[in-house]
């Protein structure tokens, strides 16, 4: 079997989106490099999900061009999605981290254990045998974040994966993402909370009406803002 | 009265000719209901997940056709089947095998109607799951069709009871022939006219007893699953 070939950089070059007459994103230039977490931040409706579809390969933009490790078509083999809104498969819980481990081609015999060390990573061990729709909204998204990382990503996108969930289960879902940002797999995370983006961040993209208005490591977003969108946002001011 | 009395009698005595035309009816309908499903199932899948021009006429087409009037599909059928027909050569017309196609033919159209919309429902929402997870064609059709396996039992269960139920293609192209062909539904025509009500009367109910028992199976599984499977 050939190692897949790599994803990054991730390159976004002059990229635009349109849907139904709107612009959604306008004319965005960036690249997706080895590190720490990429924190895109932006009000609702700035176009962070469409910017994580369309790196994810969910979306094709409708202006500019998107390469993978220089290559224009790259399949997501090792690129993963964890949705704001994570869908469960009417399976039990392990059969849900089963199912990622069986599309992304992971040998039958050695499935069960690694759907237990799965499952432990992100501590639903106990609920292994528990249908995944019955799981509540903290545990569904951890169990996502379990079937994401069966994909063995090296690259991981998450779309506000915090955002219906309770201060104890924000925080066991943020330990796992950064979890796997330590052993090695990208993580690029759209978020609206300050505090995790300071908990989290390597670098920051400010997204502002589908434009990229600022980009900058963590200390430098929150410290010495360069444009008023950013500092408003790290004011905790409106941004609109 | 005593008709309705005497068919328990034949019941509970166990009637070698009863038995064996309820069996015959039970081969039949649960064959035809089987090969219907191996092709509506798929069939079904496939129009919920592919685009293509005409795709809506085929599916107003395919749900129009869930009220196929029997005797039709069994003239269909007749006419392809019979001596002059194109398929004659294999001179299965008046026999099981012949009916088996006739009411596969007519649940067809339900099975494939019903999978489309509850698969087409359920891709609605696995779309983006399934597509980050980079599943194939195949893939999908299978993964739909096992997550939606209890709603698609009930398309096979309203399949079986159409037909368990119709009288007119078996009649048809079963001709109703003591001891071959003969199901519940012609023997209960047949002898009412006769004026063997007792026969008639006791087919009737082993026939309601028999859906409603599959009836209420189906709903005990589907109770179950949903606390089992999706919570």
């Amino acid at each position: 079997m050939r190692a897949p070939l790599s994803d990054l950089p991730l390159i976004l070059d002059d990229v635009s989106f349109r849907a139904g007459g709107a612009v959604i994103l306008d004319h965005v230039s960036l690249s997706i490099e080895p590190g720490y977490p990429t924190l895109l931040v932006g009000p609702n409706g700035a176009g962070k999900s469409s910017l994580l579809r369309i790196c994810m390969g969910l979306a094709r933009p409708t202006g500019g061009t998107v390469t993978w490790g220089g290559r224009p078509e790259s399949r997501p083999l090792r690129r993963a999605f964890v949705f704001q809104r994570p869908v469960m498969l009417r399976r039990s819980a392990a059969a849900n981290v089963a199912y990622g481990l069986r599309q992304a081609g992971y040998p039958r015999r050695l499935r069960g254990s690694r759907v237990q060390e799965l499952l432990d990573r992100v501590g639903l061990l106990d609920y292994a045998d528990r249908a995944a729709r019955s799981l509540s909204g903290g545990e569904q998204q951890k169990l996502a974040l379990a079937r994401a990382l069966a994909r063995d990503p090296e690259l991981l996108f998450l779309d506000e994966p915090t955002a219906n969930l309770d201060p104890a289960a924000t925080r066991s879902v943020e330990e796992i993402i950064l979890g796997a940002s330590h052993s090695g797999i990208k993580v690029v995370m759209a978020s609206h909370d300050p505090g995790q983006i300071r908990r989290l961040a390597g670098e920051v993209l400010l997204l502002v009406r589908g434009s990229l208005c600022e980009r900058g490591t963590a200390a430098e977003f929150f410290d010495s803002p360069s444009t008023s969108e950013a500092a408003a946002f790290v004011r905790g001011d409106f941004v609109l | 009265m005593t008709e309705g009395l005497s068919a328990w009698q034949l019941i509970a005595s166990g009637d070698a000719a009863l038995l064996a035309i309820v069996r015959l009816s039970l081969v039949v309908s649960l064959s035809a209901v089987t090969c219907a499903a191996l092709v509506g199932l798929p069939l079904g899948a496939s129009l919920a997940l592919t685009r293509f021009p005409g795709r809506t006429a085929l599916i107003v087409l395919l749900n129009g056709f869930m009220g196929l009037p029997p005797v039709v599909v069994g003239l269909a059928v007749f006419l392809l089947l019979s001596r002059s027909g194109p398929l004659g050569s294999f001179g299965i017309l008046f026999t099981p095998p012949a009916m088996i196609i006739a009411q596969a033919l007519l649940v067809l159209p339900i099975i494939a109607a019903l999978a489309r919309q509850t698969i087409e429902d359920l891709w609605r929402e696995y779309r983006d799951e399934l597509t980050a997870m980079d599943v194939g064609s195949v893939g999908r059709i299978a993964t739909l069709l096992w997550d939606s396996r209890f709603s698609l039992l009930t398309a096979l269960l309203a399949g079986f009871g159409r037909a368990i139920a119709e009288v007119g293609t078996v009649m048809i192209v079963g001709g109703n022939i003591d001891g071959f062909t003969r199901t519940m539904t012609t023997a209960i025509a047949l002898e009412t006219s006769k004026g063997d009500l007792p026969l008639a009367l006791g087919l009737g109910y082993i026939l309601i007893i028999l859906i409603l028992t599959i009836n209420a199976a189906a709903w005990g599984l589907r109770v179950w699953s949903e606390q089992r499977v999706n919570g």
